[in-house]
């Protein structure tokens, strides 16, 4: 099949398709840009939603009582949930799909896994490219489940419009919850497990950590109680999600859509340049030549780095 | 670009039976092989056998079954897989099969059948050999 009507049949929502297009993707195929700049058209009609948070606090049984609860009002949805490749083999064992089972035979729900491949910041390097197939392929609802976040994976506000941190009681105590990093990324706290013990204590630490914030934010980040498994709170959680959409529609979606852009361009930007400039060095091997100027000391590295980009520029000039 | 190949592996459970020692065992050694595993937990239908391999876009399948349903649950997983497309993924099957069964597992595309005692280096070794290539 061709990368021209891969995109087709991506647009006209064909799974298999779908499905094909994120491993090519994933696989950093070098016809991915062609078949992107096709898809990247389509997309920006999809809400996408972040779901963060530690390791074993429920996100991914979470994530599949959301996407029934999104299927009761009718709204298609895809779902990409990272987990682990290891540093020591790049093996992964990927097993959020074991939460969202009853969710594999409805035709309106498309999820797929997703290794870190040693990807640092929660998710893949694939990720957000794959949400924009999502995109593309007409789907309502994104939901990306980010691996087990510690408190410095928020590569999730790259690609989220709205962010759901998910904590359970007796994680820690308030020092925690004013910590930098992954708390201040929540535009929605969740706290799962809440039949366990000090659920209501997790609450007030949040609530607590919340109120010291600046005033100065439009949406005042709520918290809600679930009890996943059993699929309590999830349709008011859904609520506050619909209301954190319907606040981003009055005018946030725009500020938020131009950073995330900014970033994106910057990042795809950086690699291009850093592309065009290793391959020049690998072909001719100058790379291994430099290398050898500086293990001797004859030049420095910031000095041979100028070296190049001026010779580069100069190259292309003539 | 770098292009990096990964090989994806179902391991999956159809039918009713509730031990899934074998199929964890078998996903942990093709995990610690370097690839990218996928398991469906216990219970699934063909239907979502085959539906989640083709989101998955895995190269290989690996069922694990001991209840003795593989004369009916096999046919049916193997006739979705054709009816989907998935001609191109690697089908094998582990658990307790017994040895008068495997010629008509065979014959309906099950590429290989690993009884109980098999190595791990044996299916590693399996898996990586047989896989075909995809794009």
């Amino acid at each position: 099949m061709s990368y021209e009507e891969l995109a087709r049949m991506v647009l006209k929502g064909d799974r298999r398709s779908i499905a094909r297009a994120i491993t090519l993707i994933e696989n950093n195929h070098p016809k991915t840009q062609q078949m992107m700049s096709q898809l990247y058209r389509h997309g920006g009609n999809a809400h996408i939603i972040g779901v963060t948070g530690p390791g074993g606090c429920g996100k991914s049984t979470l994530v599949g009582k959301l996407v029934k609860e999104f299927r009761h009002k009718n709204k298609t949805v895809g779902v990409i949930a990272v987990d682990p490749s290891s540093p020591f083999t790049g093996g992964a064992f990927l097993g959020d799909r074991i939460r969202m089972q009853e969710l594999s035979a409805d035709e309106g729900v498309f999820i797929r896994s997703m290794a870190t491949r040693n990807n640092l910041g929660g998710l893949a390097r694939a990720t957000k490219d794959a949400v924009c197939v999502l995109d593309a392929s007409g789907k309502d609802v994104i939901i990306v489940e980010t691996v087990g976040a510690g408190q410095s994976e928020v590569d999730i506000i790259k690609v989220a419009h709205t962010i759901l941190v998910v904590l359970a009681p007796g994680l820690g105590d308030e020092i925690q919850a004013i910590k930098a990093g992954i708390m201040e990324i929540g535009d929605i706290f969740v706290v799962n497990k809440a039949d366990r013990e000090n659920a209501d204590r997790a609450v007030i630490d949040i609530r607590t950590m919340l109120e010291m914030n600046s005033g100065k934010q439009e949406w005042k980040p709520v918290v809600v109680k679930t009890i996943a498994i059993e699929g309590k709170g999830v349709s008011q959680l859904v609520e506050k999600i619909e209301e954190h959409r319907k606040y981003l529609e009055k005018g946030a979606f725009a500020s938020k859509r131009r950073e995330q852009v900014e970033t994106e361009f910057f990042e795809v930007l950086r690699q291009k340049i850093e592309e065009s400039f290793l391959n020049d060095l690998k072909k001719k091997r100058e790379f291994d030549k430099i290398l050898e100027k500086i293990l001797a000391r004859e030049v420095d590295p910031y000095t041979a780095a100028e070296n190049v980009i001026a010779k580069k520029l100069k190259n292309n000039k003539d | 670009m770098n292009q990096e190949r990964k090989i994806r592996v179902l391991i999956a459970k159809p039918g009713l039976d509730s031990h899934d020692r074998g199929a964890k065992i078998v996903a942990r050694a093709l995990r610690d092989a370097g690839m990218e595993v996928i398991y469906t937990g216990l219970r699934q239908t063909p239907e979502q056998i085959v539906e989640t391999a083709l989101q998955e876009d895995v190269d290989v399948i690996g069922l694990s079954i001991l209840s003795g349903a593989h004369t009916t649950l096999f046919p049916r997983i193997m006739e979705l897989i054709k009816e989907k497309g998935l001609n191109d993924v690697l089908v094998f099957a582990g658990g307790i099969i017994p040895e008068e069964d495997v010629p008509e597992m065979k014959k309906i595309g099950i590429k290989e059948i690993f009884g109980p005692g098999t190595p791990t280096e044996t299916l590693v070794k399996y898996v990586k050999e047989n896989v075909k290539k995809k794009i």
